[in-house]
């Protein structure tokens, strides 16, 4: 009897579900189905990823793809007012062409994947070995080296998270004409002189409005 | 047979040849395309982790941290550069884009 351990059949059920999931974002009808697709994509490469010992990496996948990035695509899916059928014509004319690239590119990985194999001292070469489980965990391992030896590469991709969030605001910010707005520094800034004028009112004569004031 | 390296790229490996295939398949739809994109830098992502954890090499880990960054990126300024682009057309077909030339 062929006995299989219970990490390799977690291992294909989650390689199983990424791989559906990626087929069904791109096959969905309805786009909404495809962002929630692309979000269990997501969620069982972080099982992937959990099963390969990164769990920071799971967790980051979990909260930043999960968490910002899918809602963002569902948030803009969403408030678009977009005919989806008008897109989805001429679905079909490309299927040739987009599956014979494909399977080529397919090809070629499994050329390449048959071909290959580690050299002898690659393991020696490590650029920064993983220390070993007992001494550090993973979260612990990862911070140690982010914080050192690629502390430039670090802030680097803070700095392009920085760009990417004022990039999306100067592009999306807009200013409308002929909205009424509340100005807060001009209710701030008015004063009892300006806003109201006491006027005597003799008997039967009414009163003629002065201009409109404040 | 235990799951090793080799099945870790498979997965890679095919989750980005449906990326790729997805590009073509919704050519007229900016949104899908962007999401093949986030497919394949997930595909990228696996096989870095694999190779990272099989190697013993933590830099692979980093490498992909750093991938997820400007997945992330990449996704936000995709995404308000689609807005913008749909405030002014009323539409996002990819065919329309080139008549915006200079």
């Amino acid at each position: 009897m062929m006995e299989i351990a219970l990490t390799d059949m977690v291992f294909y059920l989650f390689a199983a579900v990424t791989v559906a999931s990626g087929v069904l974002v791109i096959s969905a009808r309805n786009p909404v189905h495809s962002v929630l697709w692309l979000i269990l994509a997501f969620f069982s490469a972080a099982g992937l990823f959990v099963l390969m010992g990164a769990e920071f990496l799971a967790m980051l996948l979990v909260v930043v793809y999960v968490g910002a990035v899918a809602v963002l695509f569902l948030f803009v899916v969403m408030m678009l007012d977009i005919n989806f059928t008008e897109l989805r014509q001429g679905m079909l004319q490309h299927l040739p062409l987009g599956g014979l690239i494909g399977l080529v590119l397919l090809g070629e990985l499994v050329a390449l994947a048959s071909a290959w194999y580690f050299g002898e001292d690659v393991a020696k070469n490590a650029a920064s070995p993983t220390p070993a489980i007992e001494s550090a965990s993973n979260t612990e391992a990862l911070g140690q080296l982010l914080y050192t030896d690629y502390i430039f590469i670090f802030q680097t991709a803070g700095l392009i998270l920085l760009v990417a969030m004022i990039g999306a605001i100067v592009l999306t910010l807009r200013d409308r004409p002929g909205v009424r707005r509340q100005s807060i520094a001009a209710q701030v800034n008015r004063r009892p002189e300006e806003a109201f004028d006491l006027v005597d009112v003799e008997t039967g004569k009414g009163v003629s409005l002065p201009g409109k004031k404040g | 047979m235990t799951v090793g390296l080799g099945h870790y790229l498979t997965v890679a490996a095919i989750l980005f040849v449906f990326g790729v295939f997805g590009i073509f398949l919704n050519r007229k739809n900016v949104i899908i395309i962007l999401m093949s994109i986030e497919l394949m830098l997930l595909a990228v992502n696996i096989n870095l982790v694999a190779f990272s954890t099989f190697q013993g090499d933590m830099a692979g880990q980093v490498l992909a941290m750093f991938v997820l960054t400007v997945a992330a990126a990449e996704a936000a300024i995709g995404l308000a550069i689609l807005v913008v682009y749909f405030r002014s057309r009323g539409s996002i077909a990819v065919e329309d884009i080139n008549q915006m030339k200079g």
